[in-house]
């Protein structure tokens, strides 16, 4: 059903990993290399980490300044390019405040599993051709699954600094993470559906002659949209901040959280939505998989020139922009018209469209 | 028809986001529509306007000399007791005693810029300066003696 | 369980919103019972920034009291200075020349759109979207550039005094004020585009914090507030004071009473004073703007009240005199407070969402309510 583009293999990345993993097990026995192999990944995941948080922070601030008709961060560095890094050593410097009335173990606990949760979401993406860290048969519903264990994370940050706007928070975010899981648990279902596996590079590698948002009409397109909505709610962020929400609970499940275990969450929030909008564009956009029309042989070797790295990382890129630009253009939902929404509007349209999905697919009517 | 209501509403519900979109979209795009103004960077090409009150002068020509009789005109007109004028007797060549200022003292952290003052003086001798950077690390510094050190009345101001 | 609404039981949730939070604005103090979301009690505490303005008018002259006034609702200084000019002149019977009643006239509207959009800005901050401040703050930079220019100042202009306004107006004043008319023009559907027509907003403003037209009257309440009720009460229509009963403008009245009534009225208020100021604007009359006034006024004995529509309500200055140079007592009417007072009976029963969203369009401005 599909062909392998050879083409855009001088540029892959996997040549590094192989000649790197070869080299390990030559020098040392298989088990050590093993160990090495998982350090490596290890500091890379975090370095990546500490990267995608610098990036996206002045990403958002600078998103949000030029809609707002402001400059944004111009001062650090050429052009406020280093204005993430300043972000960051104050909320180094900043004493971690733990307040008198707070469960201690677990106020100081709950970052960390919002980061770990972060990390564990990582595994499964697949950066460029053939470059990721686990190539596991059931990747879909590992990111699903995974990816519900964030609530905890706020219930356990709202519950234990004993504050009232942080209880509420996390309340919040908990009737909206459960909700939300759903509708985008169907969205993610339909491709699913449409390839027949649960394997992230089988869906990648079904996108070879076209993305799904293209080849699988309007179906498609109402799951990316309502996976786009999903997400959007799922990673706590505007319109649907409620676990936030500024101007009604000051800052809601981190309120009381400061210096480096605030920047805990804030990193753990921007990654988070690095990772659905990975999954987003993989499902959807076709991951690392250029982008090919047809029998077009020759717009399509061009494409192929293009490193799949940057295939990857434009449309994860495109898609978080996209969820700024909800940020900064719309108000925030009530807590009750956010339940309806999913419950009303999103589910019953999710549960049709999946429908449509599977018919379509056992009647072969994509391309 | 209960589906095509539901359509149409989804539909007029997306479209009305997809016009605030475009509204965001436009400035994230039009970057000279962008206003901030990098104020200590354009310290040198501000242009206050010349009524801007900003704190009371005493303007002195170059003779050293101001048009302040020390009627305490400004004084009374003050709302805050910013202004304090304290007054001597000169005495002129012909030996006649004449009411002057010996100080004119102005009390800026009082000041609320009403301009009361200003309109209160019959003989123009203060007016209000554009400036505005007033931050001092020490709030005596606040207190300003208007009058230069050893100026005169100026001729013909009665 | 409606019963429950308005008596704390065990259980209840009890909030403190403010002194410092990010809805109030200010230093506005409210204590809110909650049941889960929903809001059963509002208590308004007041008193953070009170700063004892009437008792420190009494010490201070005819004159010199006005520009206290502008401390008060910061947003419409000019209008505040306005209602305490008037009273001054009512006791004294100065007739204000032609030219100072237009300029004060298109003044007061320049002050309410300037207030009407930092509202706007403010109020969609309150419900979540941030991008609409910093339009608003464009716009209402313009007006304060057009008023630094002839006021000298940005925000507290203490332009209106007895008998007139303070210094004629700036020679490039008129051209100022159509260029910013022309601007505006170009970025009014910017509101409707970003809020107004969108179905978030829609459906956060439609149907809550409903205030019927006689609780509006029994609390108090006056301006937009009050007209989003339709109780007419516009001040410029009902007690015309300097020229408003010769220009033609629109008492902007709607009759739902939610908050989405209360956000129209403000928004098509702009639109009407853009009317009177495009009326006014080519037509100063040549003359003085400022009467003759003796250099101390002394108000004969007796109590003096007037009244100004401020950009929140209904603004009234009551002097008594005792014939001295400074008044024996001074009362203001400030519009804030009662609007506030009707907060707690809107809020009740609604979410906490909105009740910062009724918050937003109650319009309020904490020194007007404390003073």
């Amino acid at each position: 059903m599909f062909e392998v583009y050879d083409l855009s293999f001088m540029w892959s990345l996997s040549n590094i990993t192989q000649t790197i993993n070869s080299w390990l097990n030559q020098t040392f026995s298989p088990t050590w290399a093993l160990i090495f192999e998982m350090v490596i990944v290890g500091i890379c995941v975090i370095s990546l980490f500490a990267i995608l948080g610098l990036v996206l922070v002045l990403m958002e601030r600078k998103v949000s300044a030029w809609m707002q008709i402001r400059l944004g961060p111009n001062r650090v560095g050429p052009k406020g390019m280093l204005q993430s890094f300043a972000d960051t050593l104050k909320l180094l410097v900043k004493e971690g405040l733990t307040p008198n009335g707070a469960d201690k173990f677990l106020f100081n606990l709950a970052p960390f599993i919002a980061m770990i949760v972060a990390m564990l979401l990582m595994a499964p993406i697949a950066f460029a051709r053939d470059f990721k860290m686990w190539d596991m048969n059931i990747g879909v519903l590992y990111v699903t699954a995974v990816s519900s264990i964030s609530v905890i994370s706020i219930l356990m940050a709202g519950w234990a600094s004993n504050n009232k706007y942080s209880l509420m928070g996390a309340m919040r975010s908990g009737a909206q993470i459960v909700s939300y899981e759903l509708s985008a648990g169907l969205a993610i279902l339909s491709i699913v559906v449409l390839t027949g596996s649960l394997n992230l590079n089988d869906i990648i590698q079904s996108q070879a002659n076209g993305w799904w948002i293209f080849k699988g009409h309007i179906p498609v397109l109402i799951s990316f949209v309502i996976f786009i909505i999903a997400v959007t709610a799922e990673t706590n962020r505007a319109p649907f901040d409620l676990a936030e929400a500024e101007s009604e609970l000051t800052a809601g499940f981190h309120t009381e959280y400061s210096g480096m275990k605030f920047a805990l969450f804030f990193l753990a929030e921007y990654v988070n939505v690095f990772i659905v909008c990975a999954i987003g564009a993989t499902l959807f956009l076709g991951g690392w998989m250029p982008f090919h029309i047809g029998n077009w042989q020759g717009f399509n070797h061009i494409m192929d020139y293009i490193p799949s790295s940057i295939w990857f990382f434009g449309k994860t890129f495109f898609l978080i922009f996209l969820i700024m630009w909800f940020r900064w253009t719309f108000p925030r939902l009530r807590i009750d018209q956010l339940l309806n929404l999913e419950w009303k509007y999103l589910l019953p349209i999710s549960m049709f469209n999946i429908i449509l999905v599977t018919a379509m697919a056992i009647l072969g009517w994509h391309f | 028809m209960f589906i095509v209501k539901y359509i149409k509403e989804v539909w007029s519900a997306i479209k009305s986001l997809l016009i605030g979109m475009r509204r965001t979209g436009y400035y994230f795009t039009h970057h000279k529509e962008i206003i901030t103004q990098q104020y200590p960077d354009n310290r040198d090409t501000l242009n206050l306007p010349e009524r801007f009150k900003g704190e009371v002068v005493m303007p002195h020509d170059e003779k050293n000399e101001h048009r302040c009789t020390g009627c305490t005109a400004c004084e009374l007109a003050c709302p805050n007791g910013t202004i304090k004028v304290i007054t001597k007797f000169d005495i002129s060549p012909e030996g006649k005693k004449k009411k002057a200022i010996d100080k004119l003292v102005y009390h800026l952290e009082l000041c609320t810029m009403c301009n009361l003052c200003v309109i209160a003086c019959p003989s123009d001798a203060i007016v209000m300066a554009q400036t505005f950077e007033h931050s001092v690390f020490d709030r005596s510094k606040l207190t300003k003696i208007l009058n230069n050190p050893g100026s005169k009345i100026m001729d013909g101001v009665e | 369980m409606v019963e429950e609404i308005g008596t704390t039981t065990e259980g209840d949730l009890i909030i403190n919103v403010g002194p410092q939070h990010p809805a109030t604005h200010g230093v506005l103090h409210l204590v809110i019972t909650l049941n889960g979301e929903t809001v059963k009690k509002v208590e308004p505490h007041l008193g953070y920034i009170h700063r004892s303005i009437e008792k420190m008018c009494e010490s201070l002259t005819y004159r010199q009291f006005i520009y206290v006034t502008s401390r008060m609702d910061y947003l419409s200084s000019h209008i505040n200075n306005h209602g305490c000019a008037l009273c001054v002149e009512k006791g004294l019977q100065i007739e204000v020349p032609a030219r100072a009643q237009v300029i004060r006239v298109i003044m007061d509207e320049l002050t309410r759109i300037a207030s009407h959009e930092l509202w706007w800005g403010a109020m969609a901050m309150d419900i979540g979207a941030f991008t609409p401040f910093f339009h608003a703050f464009r716009e209402r930079e313009s007006i304060n550039d057009i008023m630094e220019e002839t006021c000298g100042a940005r925000l507290t202009m203490n332009y209106m005094v007895p008998g007139g306004v303070m210094i004629d107006i700036h020679p490039n004043f008129q051209k100022k004020v159509k260029d910013f008319i022309a601007f505006y023009r170009t970025k009014m559907n910017e509101s409707d585009e970003l809020l107004t027509g969108n179905i978030i907003f829609q459906n956060r403003m439609k149907g809550v914090g409903l205030l019927s037209k006689e609780d509006a009257i029994s609390f108090g309440c006056t301006g937009p507030t009050a007209r989003g009720s339709g109780l007419n009460c516009d001040i410029r229509k009902l007690y015309p004071y300097e020229i408003y009963n010769s220009v033609t403008f629109e008492e902007v009245l709607e009759t739902s009473g939610d908050s989405l009534a209360r956000y129209m009225v403000r928004l098509r208020e702009i639109k009407q004073s853009i009317n009177i100021i495009e009326q006014l604007i080519d037509n100063i009359p040549e003359g003085d703007f400022q009467a003759k006034t003796k250099a101390v006024l002394k108000l004969p004995k007796g109590e003096f009240y007037s009244r100004v529509e401020t950009a929140r309500g209904e603004f009234g200055v009551y002097i008594v005199s005792e014939g001295g140079t400074t008044p024996y007592r001074i009362k203001f009417r400030s519009p804030g407070f009662a609007n506030l007072s009707a907060l707690d009976h809107m809020a009740r029963g609604s979410k906490l969402g909105d009740l910062v969203a009724m918050m937003g369009t109650l319009d309020l401005v904490i020194p007007d309510i404390d003073r």
